[in-house]
């Protein structure tokens, strides 16, 4: 019972929705009425996440495992940005009512949250993001290692494209015919080779989501819902 | 005195200013004022002249008597007055005609007019006379118009989604002239009030339907077929036979595997398609009695993987070895959680990493840290742009449609596998469409310019926009 409830609310909500689609007065219901179903469930849902998040941090620095540094960490940068959020400090209150002290928007510019976002998270994010340069660097170095026929024609392929999007690939190939040179060269490869493999994904991907689609819809496939 | 009878410039208005003082000192010598009655004989600079009748005195010459105030004055002023009198209104538009939209709830009517005659694509002056049209309306039972909308020069038509069903609205259109005075036409009014009208079908996605029916047909119709027990062939997938190996090296290894059901939340179809493979890890891992551990961005998902994994073990017959917190949530920030989880790589150097869902930027700094500790990894995802960054740093990598067939095909059950035969005729059907398509453009194109094949070319050409605007667009069932 626990799991073929569900299913059929799933079931049933599916087929609704499938049809629904072809309905003008219920073909947005789908991605307007029910996402806000679905936001206030996720934002409760937020709760048990935190407290699952500071449960597992306080039990990993209780018994000392490895990287219960980290952890610690974890649960004073969650504690300050709570007690900074929540309470609103370095906030004005807002002009509709200037007697209130908590009135104002916590991400108002100037305020503790506003600077713990603009000059902790912020950089911290900015950071990870820049890092992907570096395993970008790595990743291609082995992905365009000529091993056979098809890495070749990858690396050769890479190459064009490289040099094609610099100003050093429009001065190295400027004597050739406008057709042969790097600029065009990369602009068939993108606008041809390119575009045709992502179109043959996305029909597939499409055909995917249909079949897996029917396959949760019909309860052949129940995986989702923890049951064989 | 006689300084002030010198002639004060050698301009012309200068001339004119003495030459009326002169006037004026003679006249009050000869008593006359001002007076012509009797056409009096007075010397004026130029000698003896018949006095001509003088305007009065105006306003301005009341209020600025200087002469040089009122030439500067005329320097500022007349230019404004001309500018003023140029700004006349645009001529209205022509035609307004109003229908109800189609494919909507009745809420929405479309207007078209025919363009302003001052509403040129490159006027003449450099300066447009419309910059826009303002739509008014005015539903039943209401006295006046009501601004319901806008569009800008050049256009011909807009839409007016925010009507209400069965009730009639008359609207107005107005050419708008640029701004500062951004005078108004004349509105044009549309001939008769119309009431929008609620579909129950939308025609626009007709053939979306039609595809569906015969795809989902084909895959109810294989299902029925795996139920009845006909054995099914379906291709080997290498990712999915390695995910086999990659729990068995990890339990060889006496390490753990990690599973990401990527980033997004349970409403996204990619998350459910992680969480069917997630099922199948997890049974792997119950049986061969590896460390399971599952990371997640989303409370939502955190919940939905705990229940998946959870029945995984019971199937197995390991619900003893379900350790709950080993599906954690980490954070909902995108590079939070890649820190978080990258750094519980480096860590705990897990032997086996799934990577099954939604990704963005972190899915290299995942499979390169996942390659940096030597894991074996197996990604899947239906995002084009990260698919090459899995292919370049994991082993193996379940590209769009095999993604989603990896639930299916891992359980190994002629229901399921009866999807993916379904889901082939779907590709099937999408590859004679292609080829149709593909030929009739070219033949088209061909026969273009052939003076011989010219009725044959104009078929062509209708087939073409056919297969493109009706089949393939928006534009309804039938052209």
């Amino acid at each position: 019972m626990k799991r073929t409830i569900p299913f059929f609310i799933a079931s049933i909500t599916g087929m609704f929705f499938v049809v629904a689609y072809f309905i003008p007065y219920t073909a947005s219901w789908g991605e307007d009425k029910v996402a806000v179903w679905f936001d206030i469930v996720a934002s409760i849902a937020v709760i048990l996440g935190s407290l699952n998040l500071l449960k597992m941090s306080l039990k990993k620095i209780s018994d000392r495992r490895p990287g219960w540094g980290y952890a610690a960490i974890t649960v004073t940068a969650f504690a300050a940005t709570l007690f900074v959020g929540l309470g609103k400090i370095g906030v004005n209150p807002s002009e509709k009512y200037p007697d209130f002290a908590w009135s104002g928007n916590h991400l108002e510019n100037g305020s503790a949250f506003w600077w713990m976002y603009q000059y902790v998270y912020y950089p911290l994010a900015a950071t990870m993001f820049a890092l992907l340069a570096f395993f970008i660097a790595s990743a291609a170095f082995r992905a365009f290692r000529a091993k056979n026929a098809e890495a070749i024609v990858l690396l050769g392929t890479a190459f064009v494209i490289l040099v094609g999007r610099t100003y050093f690939g429009t001065v190295l190939s400027g004597p050739l015919p406008e057709d042969l040179q790097f600029s065009a060269l990369t602009g068939t490869i993108m606008s041809v080779f390119n575009l045709a493999g992502n179109r043959a994904i996305m029909i597939g991907i499409a055909l995917g989501t249909v079949s897996l689609s029917l396959r949760i819809l019909m309860g052949v496939d129940r995986s989702y819902i923890g049951s064989e | 005195m006689v300084q002030s009878e010198r002639k004060p410039t050698a301009t012309l208005d200068g001339r004119r200013a003495w030459q009326r003082k002169q006037e004026h000192t003679f006249s009050r010598r000869l008593g006359n004022r001002g007076q012509t009655a009797g056409k009096p004989r007075y010397r004026t600079h130029r000698g003896f002249a018949t006095p001509r009748p003088r305007p009065p005195k105006g306003l301005l010459h009341t209020l600025l008597p200087d002469w040089r105030w009122q030439i500067v004055l005329a320097v500022v002023f007349i230019p404004a007055v001309g500018s003023i009198a140029a700004a006349q209104p645009p001529a209205p538009p022509t035609n307004v005609r109003v229908e109800d939209a189609p494919n909507d709830a009745g809420t929405k009517l479309t207007i078209r007019w025919d363009l302003s005659p001052d509403d040129v694509a490159e006027p003449e002056s450099g300066k447009p006379k419309v910059v826009r049209y303002d739509i008014l309306r005015k539903a039943e039972g209401e006295d006046e118009f009501k601004n319901a909308g806008q569009a800008t020069s050049q256009t011909t038509e807009t839409d007016d989604p925010n009507c209400k069903r069965g009730t009639a609205y008359l609207y107005q259109v107005v050419a708008v002239g640029p701004r500062p005075d951004g005078e108004s036409s004349e509105p044009a009014v549309a001939a008769q009030a119309v009431r929008p009208v609620m579909q129950w079908f939308k025609e626009d996605r007709a053939w979306l339907s039609v595809f569906l029916i015969l795809v989902g047909g084909a895959i109810v119709y294989f299902i029925q077929v795996g139920r009845s027990g006909r054995p099914l062939n379906v291709r080997k997938i290498a990712g999915l036979e390695a995910v086999d190996e990659a729990v068995g090296r990890a339990t060889e290894m006496g390490r753990s595997c990690l599973f990401i059901p990527g980033i997004l939340d349970i409403n996204e179809m990619q998350t459910i398609a992680g969480l069917t493979v997630l099922s199948r890890v997890a049974t792997q891992t119950a049986e061969y009695g590896a460390k399971l551990e599952v990371p997640t961005s989303r409370s939502l998902v955190m919940t939905a993987a705990r229940e998946t994994v959870q029945a995984s073990y019971l199937g197995a017959g390991r619900p003893d070895a379900y350790v709950e917190d080993d599906i954690y949530y980490l954070s909902d920030e995108q590079f939070g959680f890649v820190a978080g989880v990258t750094g519980s790589m480096m860590r705990e150097k897990p032997a086996a990493c799934f990577y099954m869902g939604v990704f963005f930027a972190e899915s290299l700094i995942l499979a390169e840290t996942g390659n940096a500790i030597g894991a074996i990894q197996v990604a899947g995802t239906a995002m084009p742009s990260q698919l090459p960054f899995f292919v370049a740093a994991c082993d193996y990598t379940l590209i769009g449609e095999e993604f989603f067939a990896a639930s299916a095909y891992l359980s190994g059950e002629t229901t399921q596998l009866g999807s993916l035969k379904g889901q082939d005729m779907g590709k099937v059907l999408a590859g004679v469409l292609l080829f149709i398509g593909c030929g009739l453009a070219t033949l088209a194109a061909a026969t273009a310019d052939s003076v011989s094949f010219v009725e044959t070319s104009d078929a062509l050409a209708a087939a073409v926009s056919f297969l493109t605007e009706n089949v393939l667009g928006t534009k309804g069932f039938l052209p």
